[in-house]
């Protein structure tokens, strides 16, 4: 078992019993954080999601780089989903510059997204959440009793990576996204290869998305406020407006009046919490739930044979949830491919101006926000940076803090199992979370914010 | 008859993107068959499973940013018979070495009111400059056939094949047009190693260094062109402070170029 992990069950004087569940390092979640949780008299007395990912500064030393260096800097925080941070930093210096971009270059934005979105969401799908479900430390371990189950996910993400390297050069920080569109774009010619493999992938994403309907989910349905993107059409990237399913419906720049960000102890990276009504859930749960009558006739189909009702409350869900979108993903793309035309012209010309811009997409994991002062020789004065997990932390511990009476019988060993597998729920991704530059400082209710 | 115990394998994080450790399990087509070949010991981003060292094989992502991890860093090198760095934040700081050139006490005055929450070293270093490394691999991120080439180097005991010549080489060899003398696009190719196979010049654009300074580069040089084809001095500050700002033959043509 995992070195380093304590568990201790204590009796004291008064014969209270005492119980400390605590994971020192998260295994199968990306960046570094922990659990500990604390149990007394069978009750729960605290849950800390810890965060210690080390911060790296990003909104610090993007100050005085060039407006079109963003896309390029702020994929480095994270390398799973790089795309999310190239999408959601283009169309937020667009915004600054007054630009909307449409044609065939927000399709081929959209198609690399798809990329992207298959293969992060086949990675947490196969990797890193289906091995709790069927009780094994890995999918390596699991590939030797379900090797076909691995084998085709395998296939299935790299098609996925398969995209993004076509669009983008390469699959982990690519280099082709550009504000005002692309370095170079393909010939319809490029596609004939890939569209093929997505008719075998469409197959395998059906597949997995009733695979996954058969796991075993425990009981455990939780009131939640869902936020994401809405868009007039279509399910949602990179525009539309903002909304939750308790009456927030605003515009991606009024994110800022909404929505606060405040620094607890245990955490390195913020929490960020809508300010009328505290703890949220963003991420492909909300997603569908919000969007559901935007998917194509066959993902609706799908997920609701696959046992989803149209508003998904089991967190232990979100791993259909994950493979319906695989699937609508895949569609959306063979879509985009077969009407695609090559345009006359890579990007759009761009000539600075002071402003600011804001811009949001949905990220694999949720809603990514940017925003930036530039200046009119086109330097970052000023940039914030919202990733989707700083945006989850208090609905995980929330989740822990509900779940655990339910499985309080366990020993701590099982319980400690269950405790990560809910927050695996998330796909948490801890090396996005953190990388703050305002700290807002909450010590004895008293709220300190700092530029 | 006792058959030979596999190589230990194990995968360490520090201050990065998780990017590197990523392109193992990008390896689709080689995942299964790599870990047929060894023991996968440590590696929390794919596995619970942790098993004690002393490990054969230590990939260490990531740079050094924090005491804490300082001190760890030292562990795990106690604990492995090779330590290969992957990508530019375990070899150069990565981009968070940024930092490393901003008055330190006015940067941290900004982001710490309350520097008792969360400890942070004044620089981003890479993991040699802590410990002995057996073998840097470079880049922004790592090519992965490079890491598959790496890793069955090590376990066969002999040297990896990872060239030192420049991104220019790439051009030649895929049979891409200079985009420096054919369009006039300021690129790093000429002082970058080789390593990404010369995308961005393929995809028209110029050079951005991921891979960091190639053997002996020729950086005066290189800045004289990027004036002639436009660039200022804070262009050319920006355009060597980039994932491999801390590189030594980066660090000091940045500086050269520093406005005083």
């Amino acid at each position: 078992m995992k070195s380093g992990k304590k568990k201790k069950k204590t009796k004291n004087n008064n014969g209270n019993r005492r119980r400390r569940i605590k994971v020192n390092y998260m295994a199968r979640v990306e960046g570094e954080g922990g659990l500990d949780i604390r149990i007394r008299n069978d009750r729960v007395t605290d849950v800390k999601l810890r965060i210690f990912e080390p911060p790296r500064f990003f909104e610090a030393f993007l100050r005085d780089r060039m407006f079109t260096e963003a896309p390029d800097i702020t994929a480095r925080i994270c390398g799973i989903c790089p795309i999310a941070y190239q999408m959601s930093s283009v169309h937020a210096m667009e915004n600054a510059l007054g630009l909307s971009i449409g044609g065939p270059i927000r399709e081929l934005r959209r198609l690399i997204y798809c990329g992207e979105w298959i293969e992060s969401h086949v990675l947490h799908v196969a990797m890193l959440h289906a091995p709790d479900f069927l009780g094994y430390q890995d999918a390596i371990a699991m590939a030797k009793d379900h090797p076909d189950i691995v084998k085709n996910a395998l296939q299935l993400k790299k098609i996925g990576n398969d995209l993004v390297t076509l669009l983008g050069g390469r699959e982990i920080h690519p280099i082709n996204v550009r504000v005002g569109g692309f370095y170079r774009v393909p010939a319809k010619s490029e596609f004939k290869e890939i569209r093929e493999k997505l008719n075998w992938a469409l197959e395998t994403a059906v597949g997995m998305v009733r695979w996954t309907g058969t796991l075993p989910f425990p009981d455990f349905e939780q009131d939640y406020v869902f936020v994401s993107l809405r868009h007039p059409q279509e399910y949602p990237f990179c525009e539309g407006r903002l909304v939750s399913n308790n009456g927030l419906d605003i515009a991606i720049d009024e994110f800022p009046q909404h929505f606060e960000e405040s620094h607890v102890e245990h955490s390195t990276s913020l929490h960020c919490l809508k300010k009328d009504s505290g703890n949220y859930f963003v991420g492909p749960q909300a997603r569908y739930s919000l969007n559901f009558d935007r998917l194509t006739p066959l993902a609706q189909e799908e997920a609701l044979k696959a046992g989803l009702a149209k508003t998904c409350r089991n967190p232990f869900q979100s791993i259909i949830v994950r493979c319906v979108e695989t699937l609508w993903a895949v569609q959306e793309a063979i879509r985009i491919i077969d009407n695609y035309e090559m345009p006359d012209s890579p990007a759009v010309e761009l000539e600075p101006r002071a402003a600011t811009g804001h811009g949001c997409s949905e990220a694999p994991r949720g809603i990514l926000y940017h925003r930036y002062r530039i200046n009119d020789q086109g330097l970052i004065e000023d940039a914030e940076i919202i990733p989707p997990t700083s945006q989850n932390q208090a609905t995980i511990e929330n989740d822990l803090r509900e779940m655990i009476p339910k499985f309080i019988h366990l020993e701590d060993e099982k319980l400690k199992w269950q405790c990560e597998q809910a927050v695996r729920n998330y796909d948490p991704c801890i090396s996005c979370s953190c990388h703050f530059l305002r700290l807002n400082l909450d010590r004895d209710g008293a709220v300190v914010s700092l530029p | 008859m006792v058959q030979p115990r596999k190589p230990k394998l194990a995968v360490w994080k520090f201050a990065s993107c998780d990017g590197c450790q990523l392109s193992l399990l990008d390896c689709e087509d080689e995942l299964l068959a790599v870990a047929g070949a060894v023991d996968i010991a440590n590696f929390p981003e794919a596995s619970r499973a942790v098993a004690k060292g002393p490990y054969d094989l230590s990939l260490v992502e990531g740079s050094i940013t924090t005491p804490h991890d300082a001190e760890r860093i030292h562990k795990i090198r106690r604990n492995s018979k090779y330590l290969i760095t992957i990508g530019a934040c375990a070899t150069a700081g990565g981009i968070q070495a940024l930092r490393n050139f901003q008055d330190v006490r006015e940067f941290i005055s900004i982001v710490y009111a309350h520097p008792e929450y969360i400890e942070s070293l004044k620089k981003s270093t890479p993991i040699a400059e802590h410990v002995f490394v057996d073998f840097e691999l470079r880049g922004c991120p790592i090519n992965k056939m490079q890491l598959v080439e790496v890793i069955s180097a090590f376990l066969n005991g002999r040297n990896p094949n990872t060239p030192r010549h420049s991104v220019c080489m790439e051009c030649k060899m895929r049979g891409a047009v200079c985009v420096m003398t054919a369009r006039g696009i300021p690129c790093l190719g000429p002082v970058t190693q080789a390593g990404c196979g010369a995308l961005c010049p393929a995809y028209n654009r110029g050079c951005y260094g991921c891979f960091g300074p190639m053997e002996t580069p020729n950086t005066p040089s290189l800045s004289k062109w990027w004036k002639k084809l436009g660039a200022n001095d804070p262009d050319l500050v920006r355009a060597f402070r980039g994932f491999n700002a801390y590189a030594e033959e980066f660090r000091r043509e940045s500086e050269a170029h520093e406005v005083r």
